[in-house]
C-alpha cells in the first residue's frame, strides 16, 4: 500500500481546439479537447489538466465551455489553468467542473492571491504552476508563457508559494519544454527536496525512461505531458507497465 | 433520490454527476426541511473544514442532519463530509463536528509530502457491503491533509501516507469514505452504487 506515481496528460488548448508548440511558440492543432479527455479517462490516466494558453479574455467563456464538456468525460480529478488572474477567475473554473486551479503569472504579480485561493478551496485545489529556466548558478522563474524574467529563484518561489497555501508544485523546465530530451532531473529533485508539497514535473518527456529517471532521481511525485500521448508515440498503459516493472509504484487500471 | 448537501465545495457539481450517470435521480440543497425529508444523504466535501461546519451552522443543517441520520436515514461522508462526523478536528478545534463518531480528526503526519495527494489503496479491516465487487487492488483518489483515526470498531477499511487512517467506516446506516469515490474511476463508481443499492 503506497501512494502511486501518477501520470497526467494536459491539453494546452486555445480555448477550444488542443494546440502544440516548441518552447511555447509554433502551435499548430492536435486535437479536440472533449475527445482527448475520454481516451485519457479510460487509459488509465490518473488526473487531467487543461490549460488555456492563449488565455484572451475574450475567450474566456469559450474557455469554460470547454472545461464543462471534459469535466463531463471524466471520472479522474480536473486540473484547469491558464490566465486565473483572481478569485472570480477561479471560481468560474470550478464551478465549470474542475477539482483544482493552476496560477502562475498572476501569483508572481500578487503572491497573496495563493492565499485567497487556498481560503476558499483549500490548500489541495491550488497548484503554483512554476515555469523555470537555468540561469548560471540557478533556475529563475519566467512569467508569462515563458518569456518574460523574473526577479525569483525557483526554489525560493517554490517554497514562498507553499507558505502562502499551494498544494502543489506544477514544475515546468522552460529549457526542455517541446524538446522531447527528457525532463530537468536537477530541477525536479531540487523543488522537489525543498517543499513539502507534491511536485509534478513538465517539459521534455518522449521516452518511459524520462518518466522512471524522474520518478526515481527526479524525486517527482507525479509527471506531466502533452504531445507524446496525444500523437500516440506513447501510451499511457505502456508507460504505466514499464514503470511497474521496474518497481515505481503506478496505479494500473483494473 | 438522493439528496446531496450542496455547500458550495468544489466537488458538489461532481459527485453530483456521478451518481446521475449511475441512474440516481439527485436533489441538491441547503435546506433543512429537505435534508429532514431526505430518503438518503450525501455530504461531499473538499477544503477547509471551518467552511463546512460553519456552513451548517449558518444553515441551521445540523440539527435536521443528526435527526435524520438517527432515524436511519442512508447517510454517505465524502472526505471533509465524512471527517465531519468526528467530534472535533484539528483543522478547526474551536468549532465541534457533528459527534456521531468518537474521537478527534488529526493532521497527518509530517514526515511525508502533505497534502495525500492522488491514488492510493486501501486494506480491508472487515467486510464492508460498501466495497463490493471491488477488488482488493483497487485504487482511489485522496486529496486530504486530515484524517479520521484508524483504531474505531466501525473502520472497514485502512489507508496509511505516514500513518494509518481510515478510509472507509460502515456504522450501521452511516457511511463515510476518506477518498473522492466521485473521482475514483470504475471502482468509485462501483462504491457509489453500492451506497445506491443499500440506500433504496
Amino acid at each position: 500500500m503506497s501512494l502511486a506515481h501518477r501520470i497526467l496528460p494536459c491539453l494546452d488548448t486555445d480555448g477550444t481546439r488542443v494546440v502544440k508548440g516548441v518552447h511555447f511558440e509554433g502551435l499548430r492543432d492536435a486535437g479536440d479537447p472533449v475527445e482527448l479527455a475520454a481516451r485519457y479517462n479510460a487509459e488509465g490516466a490518473d488526473e487531467l489538466v487543461v490549460l488555456d494558453i492563449a488565455a484572451a479574455r475574450d475567450n474566456r467563456p469559450t474557455f469554460l465551455e470547454t472545461i464543462r464538456h471534459v469535466a463531463e468525460q471524466l471520472s479522474i480529478p480536473l486540473t484547469a489553468g491558464g490566465g486565473i488572474r483572481s478569485l472570480e477567475d477561479a471560481r468560474c473554473v470550478v464551478r465549470a467542473g474542475a477539482d483544482k486551479v493552476t496560477v502562475n503569472t498572476a501569483a508572481v504579480e500578487r503572491p497573496e492571491l495563493i492565499t485567497q485561493l487556498s481560503n476558499e478551496f483549500g490548500t489541495q485545489a491550488v497548484v503554483l504552476a512554476i515555469d523555470a529556466k537555468r540561469e548560471d548558478q540557478f533556475w529563475q522563474v519566467r512569467v508569462r508563457g515563458g518569456r518574460a524574467a523574473t526577479s525569483w529563484d525557483a526554489l525560493a518561489w517554490a517554497r514562498r508559494g507553499v507558505d502562502l497555501g499551494a498544494g502543489e508544485i506544477l514544475l515546468t523546465s522552460v529549457d526542455r519544454d517541446g524538446t522531447q530530451s527528457g525532463f530537468d532531473l536537477a530541477l525536479t529533485a531540487a523543488i522537489s527536496r525543498s517543499v513539502s508539497v507534491p511536485v509534478i514535473a513538465s517539459g521534455g518527456a518522449k521516452l518511459p525512461q524520462h518518466f522512471l529517471e524522474v520518478f526515481t532521481a527526479g524525486a517527482a511525485d507525479a509527471a506531466l505531458a502533452a504531445s507524446i500521448f496525444h500523437d500516440q508515440v506513447q501510451s499511457i498503459r505502456e508507460l504505466k507497465s514499464f514503470l511497474q516493472s521496474n518497481g515505481v509504484a503506478v496505479r494500473l487500471p483494473c | 433520490m438522493v439528496t446531496l448537501i450542496d455547500y458550495g465545495a468544489g466537488n458538489v457539481t461532481s459527485v453530483a454527476r456521478a451518481l446521475r450517470r449511475l441512474g440516481a435521480e439527485v436533489r441538491l440543497t441547503s435546506n433543512p426541511e429537505d435534508v429532514s425529508s431526505a430518503s438518503s444523504l450525501v455530504l461531499p466535501g473538499v477544503g477547509h473544514c471551518a467552511a463546512l461546519l460553519g456552513f451548517l451552522d449558518t444553515h441551521s443543517l445540523r440539527r435536521p442532519l443528526l435527526d435524520a441520520i438517527a432515524r436511519g436515514t442512508p447517510f454517505l461522508g465524502i472526505c471533509l463530509g465524512f471527517q465531519a462526523l468526528y467530534q472535533r478536528s484539528d483543522e478547526a478545534p474551536e468549532i465541534p463536528g457533528l459527534g456521531l463518531l468518537p474521537g478527534q480528526v488529526h493532521l497527518l503526519s509530517r514526515n511525508v509530502k502533505l497534502p495525500h495527494m492522488g491514488w492510493n489503496q486501501i486494506r480491508l479491516a472487515r467486510s464492508c457491503p460498501l466495497l463490493d465487487g471491488i477488488s482488493p487492488e483497487s485504487y482511489f483518489y485522496f486529496a486530504h491533509s486530515y484524517a479520521p483515526p484508524a483504531d474505531g470498531v466501525e473502520t472497514a477499511a485502512i489507508c496509511k501516507h505516514g500513518h494509518e487512517f481510515t478510509a472507509v467506516l460502515e456504522c450501521q446506516r452511516i457511511f463515510g469514505v476518506q477518498f473522492h469515490p466521485e473521482k475514483s474511476g470504475a471502482a468509485g463508481a462501483t462504491l457509489l452504487a453500492n451506497f445506491l443499492r443499500l440506500a433504496a
